[in-house]
């Protein structure tokens, strides 16, 4: 029986090898995930057999699958297993698997150290080879370390074959462990001389690579390479080679020098298209451009090889009939282009026959290589012929890059190479034929542009404008056009502006009332009738000079019969002007008819030229004397008028100082969990308006967070603060926004010293909301000197991120301190297992009546020891429960997501739940773990304290609001001294506001006013006095007490 | 070089080798992106892209796609001539090559590409040394084989 299961096993086992795989999935096309589903559960059942055969052949079949796009990382240590086999079949598909699979994060690597070291010192050959093969993917910085010896010893093998697989993969790891670079140098430079080319030009790949990363180091190397130039007749290393002069050139001028002959030499020699490409692209080109530009010009001096010689070499390659070769000289030419114009623009000729190529990135090359090669004498030339080519090119988009690279090439620098406007408006004016084209806006702002700023111009300008008007039905005619439809904005309002040069000004003007024009776009039509009033003007003028008035009056007759249509528009813009125009002209028309002369009265309507500005014309005008942009003019009114003037630009100006240091203190792990968080929350708030995807995005990669929309941080306040309608809690927030901004101004001497803090005061109110909402109005206030004990938890996160050398000393003392406070933990830290874990209250969460707390936990590793396993557990109290996974038991631990080599730190979170937050909360817990040397269980204690400050916000409070409180005698009342403090009273107060998440709201002379809100919205108010006596009032008596307590505290350690 | 990619006309991906350190996401979505990419382009077109901040050198021999990504810096004909190296390479190997030679015989085109291209650089720039070494390892992968009892005697033996 057992027999026959052994038998029917085996059967199946070899009833699909990897051929069988891949014919079954090309006979499954229709239900591939699902057949292969089932091919994955056969492999597993495969990998479950002793036999390394079947292994193999699983394995092999996974790396299939692998590159199918499916995940194979549950295998890895199978893929490891048949690695290790003694076998060179497997072994060989194992490095393949594992080559293909493993990555630097697959944990089991680790695992591979001693089978690779094993396999590098074979006897065989094949077996070091197929190592090295798969090192070279999958090198960790911990293999690299582990195996640099191993390889290096290589280097001198007997063979060639492995000699030269083993200096191509030192270079990998150089990359991954640098340190592996200077013993091994040496022996690289002698494989430069070795009597084996593969052997010899892998060294030279290696160095031309590192080279190409730091040049400096290798200028010694600069004559070997130069005999090696002259006497390789190997293309691939003569490329690198030339590709490592390139690098050293620029360090060392006189190389260039010496390079001239053997260059030309080479240029001129060699029929391979890659070496001549190489020398006229690296040494020319790359060396030439920046970022050394005033090397540039003595390498040119120093090559003084007439960049004549390149380009002439570039045409070449540009006329060849392979499109490869066309493609790279336009690129090389664009890249001569920057250094030396004038030899380029010799060859426009041969530049605008690539125009009429049919690859279309050639196409673009050469267009992107007509831009600068534009001069006065030849533009409009080469202009006609894009034009040639807009008229004959199929496909939009190559139309519309045409359509753009022509504007740009005529408007660039200030239209600096146009002669001659009137044919600029012409071609302006033909563009407007193409069909469907995107780029009509682009269009109208070129003919405003021209038409403002060349006065000479309007004349013509108007002239071509007002053809364009009585032809709009073929502008307008189809569908497609309508991205077109654009330049009739220009046109109309060119023709009413300087309509005094329009030839026959009755004729445009009916042409702007025809109803057809009701079809265009509102904003449009709201042109044409602004300017049909405008035309309406001139037309009266001219009209009225006759003897005969009934010319004028049928004029505002035209204008009172068309305009109705105007008036019905859905578009308010064009109503709101067309009716008033109407009256306009119904009056004009009463006027007329009392033979009242009105011309002169109507154009004053429309009098004054506008005239183009300047982009810099603003610097120009003085700053006023005394003019203090900061000061108030008038005292801050209380109310809420201001509003809209409130500089928002406070916020502007400050937010990049804040965000700077604010952006390296959050890894992506977590910027990514907080974004889920804000996601959530906005999702949850109604008055959220969704950003569009696009502005995330920004904000993410950006370290500009300056537009961080202040309102909508504001807006998730409310939603936090349970009991208040929702409503008023946005009004009030609002208000002490406002006031809040009003406080910023007067405590303006502040402000400096506030900036310097705020980055790091930022983590701190950050309390109850997840952190990005956080408000630049609520850190500004916390001014803070040092961190006392509780808060180096908090702290040491940010030191880490700042990595300020001097707060570092101080980390090591909240280190102790902590310790000491927490008591337990000293004897695990003496077993020599140094771990160090810091709470950190991150975020509060509102659920009803509970609320969520979650935790960070640094967990440090200080022992020289690999730590795993590592479990989390507290010991809930009735109020503080750390949550748990569904259908665990009220005592089990959390496992760390994570294992801790030495001297390595993580974070880990966690949530607890919490009820009543008036108390401060001291919770025991245990982190147990396994030190992998010795394989035994170890305990670490601590404490979490969830203090009573930990749960308040600091929210800003304006002087009314907070007067009103306490006249409101809701509140309780409580008092404290500090004894034995003296320190300045702004320190103390920054204390306060730092590590007790506090305001100021009002400071006079000798007290202060403070105001701090829970999260359940107790308010916290105190009044402090430079006596250092504090009275306090709040409306939950219990929470004052221990807040003050905790203000004692405080003090009390300083 | 930073990977190669080997993919049908249809889009299929036939062979994948990265060079540098990725993550299985990140490199299914260039492969995603590249293969459109790649396949938009028309036949006549030249055979090279920019590509984010790579180049892409590509080639296309008979439905099989041969696709390259390099840095700036590269030298775009000679990424051009190692895929026709492989090319050959392939071809001298199986004996005039075709798409379902790789399809199915998949880890060997690994093979010979690991015995020509190391970390993403040339090791050997002769095709006579390659393929001697790709031989003399099928040879000890033969020799192991029949060392080791063949599936059919070990029924038996049973």
């Amino acid at each position: 029986m057992a027999l026959k299961i052994v038998k029917g096993s085996i059967d199946r086992m070899f009833d699909k090898n990897l051929q069988d795989l891949v014919r079954g999935i090309r006979n499954h096309k229709e239900d591939e995930a699902k057949y292969i589903s089932t091919c994955i559960d056969e492999i597993k059942q495969e990998l479950k057999q002793d036999n390394i055969a079947v292994k193999a052949n699983a394995v092999c079949k996974l790396t299939y699958l692998q590159m199918l796009g499916y995940d194979v990382s549950w295998a890895a240590f199978n893929i490891v297993e048949v690695m290790s086999s003694s076998k060179f079949t497997y072994k060989r598909i194992g490095y393949l698997a594992a080559s293909q699979c493993f990555h630097e994060s697959t944990d089991v690597i680790m695992l591979t150290t001693n089978q690779i070291r094993k396999d590098l010192s074979s006897p065989n050959q094949y077996d070091t080879g197929v190592a090295l093969t798969g090192l070279s993917c999958f090198v960790t910085p911990d293999l690299a370390r582990d195996l640099a010896n191993d390889i290096m010893t290589l280097m001198s093998h007997t063979k060639p074959y492995i000699r030269k697989k083993a200096v191509l993969i030192m270079y990998k790891v150089f990359l991954k462990y640098p340190e592996s670079l200077r013993p091994a140098f040496p022996r690289l430079k002698e494989k430069l001389e070795d009597p084996d080319p593969g052997v010899q030009s892998a060294a030279v790949n290696v160095i031309c690579e590192l080279a190409r990363r730091n040049p400096k180091n290798y200028l010694s190397l600069a004559p070997l390479f130069f005999k090696l130039m002259t006497s390789s007749t190997n293309n691939w290393v003569l490329i690198k080679i030339i590709k490592l002069f390139g690098a050293l050139t620029p360090l060392e001028p006189r190389l260039g020098k010496k390079l001239i002959e053997p260059l030309t030499n080479l240029i001129h020699s060699t029929s391979a298209m890659s070496l001549l490409y190489e020398c006229v692209n690296t040494v020319y080109i790359d060396v030439n451009t920046p970022p050394l530009p005033s090397l540039s010009l003595s390498l040119c001096l120093y090559l003084s090889l007439p960049p004549q010689l390149c380009v002439q070499k570039l045409r070449i390659l540009i006329e060849d009939s392979d499109q490869n070769l066309k493609y790279l000289g336009l690129l090389a030419m664009s890249k001569i282009l920057k250094t030396h114009p004038k030899s380029v623009q010799s060859h426009k000729d041969l530049i605008l026959q690539c125009l009429d190529d049919k690859d279309e990135s050639i196409r673009l090359r050469a267009l992107d290589l007509l831009y600068g090669m534009v001069s006065k004498k030849n533009l409009m030339e080469i202009v006609k012929k894009l034009m040639l080519h807009v008229d004959k090119a199929e496909g939009t988009t190559y139309r519309d890059e045409l359509l753009t690279k022509i504007i740009d090439i005529c408007s660039q620098s200030n239209y600096q190479y146009i002669t001659n406007f009137e044919w600029y408006i012409s071609i302006l004016v033909e563009l407007t034929r193409l069909e469907g084209t995107r780029h009509g806006h682009l269009i109208a702002s070129q003919m405003l542009d021209v038409a403002i700023r060349v006065k000479a111009i309007r004349g013509f300008a108007v002239a071509q404008m007002a053809t364009l008007l009585d032809n709009a039905h073929l502008l307008t005619g189809n569908m497609q056009r309508m991205g077109i439809c654009e330049v009739l904005y220009a046109a109309a309002w060119i023709c009413g502006e300087f309509s005094e040069h329009l030839e026959n000004p009755m004729q445009t003007l009916e042409a702007m009332l025809r109803p057809k024009v009701a079809t265009l776009p509102g904003h449009i039509q709201a042109v044409y009738v602004q300017n049909a009033a405008k035309l309406f003007a001139t037309v009266l003028k001219s009209q009225e000079g006759n003897t005969d008035s009934t010319a004028a009056q049928e004029t505002s007759q035209l204008m009172i019969d068309r305009l109705p249509l105007f008036v019905q528009s859905a578009n308010l813009e064009v109503q709101e002007r067309a009716s008033c125009i109407l009256q306009l002209v119904k009056y004009i028309q009463k006027l007329q008819q009392k033979d009242v002369e009105v011309a002169e009265e109507v154009s004053a309507l429309f009098a004054g030229e506008l005239n183009p500005v300047a982009p810099k014309a603003q610097k120009k005008v003085p700053v006023p004397e005394g003019l203090d942009l900061d000061s108030w003019i008038n005292e801050p009114p209380s109310e809420s008028e201001s509003e809209d003037e409130q500089p928002k630009a406070i916020f502007a100006k400050e937010e990049p100082k804040h965000s700077r240091p604010r952006r390296e203190e959050v890894d992506e792990k977590e910027l990514a969990k907080r974004r889920e968080a804000r996601k959530q929350e906005q999702a949850n708030n109604p008055f959220y308006i969704k950003a569009s995807p696009s502005s995330q995005k920004v904000y993410q990669e950006a370290p500009g967070v300056e537009h961080i929309p202040v309102v909508q941080i504001d807006l998730s306040v409310p939603l936090k603060v349970p009991g208040l309608p929702m409503s008023d809690q946005y009004v009030k927030l609002e208000e002490e926004r406002r006031q809040k901004e009003r406080a910023e101004k007067k405590k303006k001497e502040k402000k400096k010293r506030k900036e310097k803090r705020s980055g790091r005061g930022k983590k701190h109110d950050s309390g109850p909301e997840s952190e990005e909402d956080i408000t630049p109005a609520h850190q500004v206030d916390i001014v803070t000197e040092e961190m006392p004990e509780k808060s180096s938890k908090h702290k040491k996160k940010k030191q880490k991120k700042e990595k300020e050398e001097k707060e570092k000393k101080k980390k090591k003392k909240h280190h102790h301190h902590h310790h000491h406070s927490d008591g337990g933990g000293e004897e695990a830290v003496q077993n020599g297992t140094v771990e160090e874990e810091e709470p950190l209250l991150t975020s509060l969460k509102n659920k009803s009546s509970t609320y969520q707390v979650v935790v960070s936990v640094i967990f440090e590793n200080k022992c020289d020891s690999f730590l795993k396993s590592m479990e989390f557990n507290v010991l809930d109290s009735l109020n503080s429960k750390l949550q748990r996974p569904e259908g665990s038991g009220p005592h089990d631990g959390l496992t760390v997501p994570f294992q801790l080599p030495p001297g390595v730190s993580n974070e880990a979170r966690f949530v607890f739940t919490v009820q009543s937050i008036i108390m401060p909360q001291k919770l025991k817990g245990t982190l147990t773990f396994i030190v992998k040397d010795s394989s035994t269980h170890e305990k670490l204690d601590f404490k979490l304290h969830f203090t009573c400050t930990s749960y308040l916000i600091t929210t800003p409070c304006y002087s009314d609001a907070f007067a009103k409180l306490l006249e409101s005698g809701d509140l309780k009342c409580s008092s404290v001294r500090l004894e034995g403090v003296n320190m300045p009273f702004h320190h103390l107060l920054a204390r306060i506001c730092f590590h007790h998440h506090f305001s100021v709201v009002e400071r006079i002379d000798s007290c202060a006013s403070m105001y701090s809100r829970s999260i359940q919205g107790h308010h916290v108010c105190l009044l402090v006095k430079v006596t250092v006596s504090i009275d306090a009032k709040c409306d939950e008596p219990t929470l004052l007490g221990n807040v003050l307590d905790e203000i004692k505290q405080t003090f009390s350690q300083c | 070089m930073q990977f190669m990619l080997l993919f049908s006309r249809q889009g299929k991906l036939r062979l994948q080798k990265w060079y540098v350190p990725l993550c299985d996401k990140e490199k299914k979505k260039i492969t995603r992106e590249l293969v459109q990419t790649v396949l938009a382009r028309k036949p006549k077109m030249c055979s090279f892209l920019e590509w984010r901040d790579l180049k892409i050198v590509y080639k296309r021999y008979a439905s099989l796609y041969f696709c390259c990504a390099i840095e700036d810096q590269d030298n775009e004909l000679i990424t051009l001539e190692i895929i026709h190296r492989y090319v050959e390479l392939l071809d001298k190997y199986f004996g005039s090559v075709c798409e379902l030679d790789i399809i199915f015989n998949f880890e060997k085109a690994y093979f010979i590409l690991d015995e020509f291209l190391l970390g993403g650089e040339a090791q050997e720039t002769s095709k006579k040394n390659v393929l001697k070494a790709i031989e003399q390892a099928d040879l000890l992968q033969e020799v192991t084989q029949e060392c080791q009892t063949p599936p059919f005697t070990m029924k038996m033996n049973i």
